[in-house]
């Protein structure tokens, strides 16, 4: 879930406003854009690129490794359940407010074909320096800088945040990775971490978590056993009770899901947790320096 | 959406063939002694889309016409769980034999449909699960196809059902049918009830619709229950956008669920009370004119965060409504802005040249301010 500018990526829905904007973007930026779909538009170029009428049809004709959703939300469905059956290996699924039932059949196809998804609610991915996938501000030099620490994030507008401060800290980014904001993912938490841990350009990962679920719960059982430090920043944690703050994932009932749920479960498998997300730098370059030392030690024995 | 009882019986239940008593619906105690007369001994229960309806004394039984009409009295115009009562669902009297609890569900870990059913009726599935764990059992769907009769029954062996059993295994069967077909969130039975005379009924019905369906469920949605909400908050749901009014002093306009409840926290972090959530992400970008007077409208607003962070939201955008927000309203709060990402060399253009202001260079410098002013 790394994207690498080898990656052939297919834009579904690229005619549109944003599918323009955001493609035009991409392809700026280095990323390996090969096709569009768009049924109404077939053989036309679009953003300097082949437009086709179905995935499978773009995949046959130019191949495609990734693909990434510009489609509204009433037909999210029948377009990622046709990208998975093309063979599309990652994709990105931006739409936000797809019907549950819809996602869950989503998450049924991808399985069935091999796909990985990442979504649905996602802005995308991020490789800084490299490419990116999706809608995030990776050509914005003062937000992302190529690196070595890899940052988790169900939210855009919040990870954008944590990506500029880590800049600023002079903390490059190996990689972003936005898992989407919905409360049924096609990767979680812990699958980006675990993606993370064994990423030879990483050395530190940052968790940006929300209320609500229990991912971030879920990942802290894996957080145990990696050795590259962790800092996780949880936001939530003066919003009240039981409302839907925006994200669908994000509502609190009970204990489950709560702040001081996700925080425990993530102290104790050993991630500093911090409460701004200004002290998130401070925290990750304190983790580096204890784990170089540690590298150092078991080197030199 | 959530939906009271006898909306979820009626629109849901009902027409997917899943029995339930004979009842009418009153808005007064009249109305109710008249219901009573004609049902005979009876439950009246007050109709909120809120659990503990018993608990909060929302529920009672009447013999009688003349009690029907007390309890009615009682009843009507009490609040439970936020809501005032403003309806009653008047239903005749059962002899139960056992009852039961029985929900079709997302599975959000598992990404698929899940039924739930347990011997233990009428508790709360959160009681059931942390005192009776073994009692509760369970069976993934796959969201494409049918459940197979076999398997329904395969997750009620053990139960001793006897001979309810089949009766059980087809309701959950329509159960599932029906949240499929109505694109349920939650569909939840409890208590369902075998009777003595050896029927099986649903007593109580819990459903919850997925809001991001409601497009394409228009007949069942025209049931769904109102939402509770302030002035404010029913200007912002007019406009599309989703406000939440608390009791602070620092308003809050950010993009992106995340952003936002991050300014919340570091408002309170600092010490300060943030005075809402309203959110503007993805799509609702655009909506930065009517969010400004929103925001600005809560009384109880004494100073002002705007903190854009655009990655799809773009901040030049997002700044143009407000300038242009800015010029008919005047607020007379302070405003501290910060704005990076998508576009934010043109923003901040924006916003220094057309309202003299200097957005902070750090959020956290931003938020600090605003509660400060606030206090």
């Amino acid at each position: 879930m790394i994207v690498r500018r080898k990656d052939r990526v297919v834009v579904l829905g690229i005619t549109g406003k944003q599918g323009t904007f955001w493609s035009e973007k991409m392809i700026a930026y280095g990323t390996n854009v090969v096709a569009g779909v768009n049924p109404k538009r077939a053989g036309e170029t679009h953003a300097g690129v082949p437009i086709f009428a179905a995935t499978t049809e773009a995949v046959a004709k130019v191949g495609g490794d990734v693909a990434v959703m510009f489609i509204p939300s009433t037909m999210a469905k029948d377009a990622a359940v046709s990208a998975a059956q093309a063979g599309i290996k990652l994709l990105v699924v931006l739409t936000e407010h797809i019907p549950a039932q819809d996602v869950m059949a989503m998450h049924a196809a991808a399985a069935r074909y091999g796909t990985r998804i990442i979504g649905p609610n996602t802005a995308g991915l991020v490789t800084p320096g490299e490419c990116f996938v999706g809608i995030m501000p990776a050509f914005v030099p003062s937000v992302f800088k190529a690196g070595r620490v890899g940052v988790i994030s169900r939210s855009g507008s919040l990870g954008t945040l944590i990506c500029l401060n880590l800049t600023r800290a002079g903390l490059g980014q190996s990689a972003f990775i936005g898992i989407g904001g919905d409360p049924m993912l096609g990767t979680t938490t812990r699958d980006a971490l675990e993606a993370l841990a064994k990423d030879d350009g990483t050395d530190a990962a940052v968790v940006v978590g929300e209320i609500g679920g229990a991912m971030e719960e879920d990942a802290a059982s894996y957080a145990k056993k990696m050795t590259k430090p962790i800092v996780a920043f949880i936001a939530g944690a003066a919003a009240p009770a039981g409302k839907k703050m925006g994200h669908a994932g994000a509502i609190v009932t009970g204990n489950a899901g709560s702040y001081a749920s996700k925080r425990q479960a993530l102290e104790a498998a050993g991630v500093t947790v911090v409460d701004t997300p200004s002290q998130i730098a401070a925290a990750v370059s304190a983790g580096l320096k204890v784990s170089r030392a540690g590298n150092k030690l078991v080197a030199s024995q | 959406m959530n939906f009271e009882e006898h909306a979820a019986k009626l629109l849901v239940l009902n027409p997917a063939g899943i029995p339930t008593l004979r009842g009418t619906l009153c808005t007064t105690a009249t109305e109710a002694e008249a219901a009573a007369a004609n049902i005979g001994p009876c439950v009246l229960k007050a109709q909120v889309p809120a659990g503990k309806r018993g608990k909060a004394g929302g529920i009672k039984l009447a013999r009688t016409p003349q009690e029907a009409r007390n309890a009615a009295e009682k009843i009507l115009g009490m609040t439970i769980g936020g809501y005032e009562v403003e309806r009653l669902l008047v239903e005749q009297q059962a002899r139960i034999a056992r009852e039961f609890y029985a929900a079709v569900l997302h599975d959000v870990v598992a990404r698929r449909p899940l039924i739930l059913f347990s011997t233990e009726g009428g508790m709360d599935i959160e009681e059931i699960a942390a005192e009776k764990p073994d009692a509760i059992r369970r069976l993934l769907l796959d969201i494409d196809g049918k459940p197979k009769t076999a398997d329904i029954a395969g997750m009620l062996k053990g139960l001793g059902l006897g001979s309810a059993e089949a009766h059980i295994v087809q309701i959950l069967d329509r159960l599932y049918t029906a949240y499929r077909a109505h694109d349920g969130e939650l569909l939840e039975i409890n208590p369902l009830a075998l009777l003595d005379d050896g029927g099986v009924v649903a007593l109580d019905c819990k459903f919850v619709l997925d809001d991001a369906a409601v497009y394409r469920q228009p007949e069942v949605a025209k049931g769904g229950a109102a939402v509770p909400m302030t002035a404010l908050e029913r200007r912002g749901a007019e406009a599309g956008l989703k406000l939440i009014q608390l009791d602070g002093n620092v308003g809050v306009l950010a993009n992106g669920a995340g952003l936002t409840m991050t300014t919340m926290d570091v408002i309170q972090h600092y010490g300060g009370r943030p005075a809402n959530f309203l959110e503007i992400g993805g799509e609702a970008y655009t909506k930065s004119e009517i969010a400004l007077d929103l925001v600005l409208s809560n009384p109880g607003v004494k100073s002002l965060v705007i903190n854009f962070c655009g990655a799809f939201a773009r901040t030049d955008v997002m700044a143009e409504g407000v300038v242009r927000a800015w010029h008919k309203l005047a607020p007379r709060v302070p405003v501290f802005f910060s704005i990076h990402g998508t576009g934010e060399k043109e923003a901040v253009a924006l916003v220094r040249n057309e309202l003299g202001i200097e957005p902070y260079d750090f959020m956290e410098d931003a938020i600090q301010a605003a509660v400060k002013a606030a206090q």
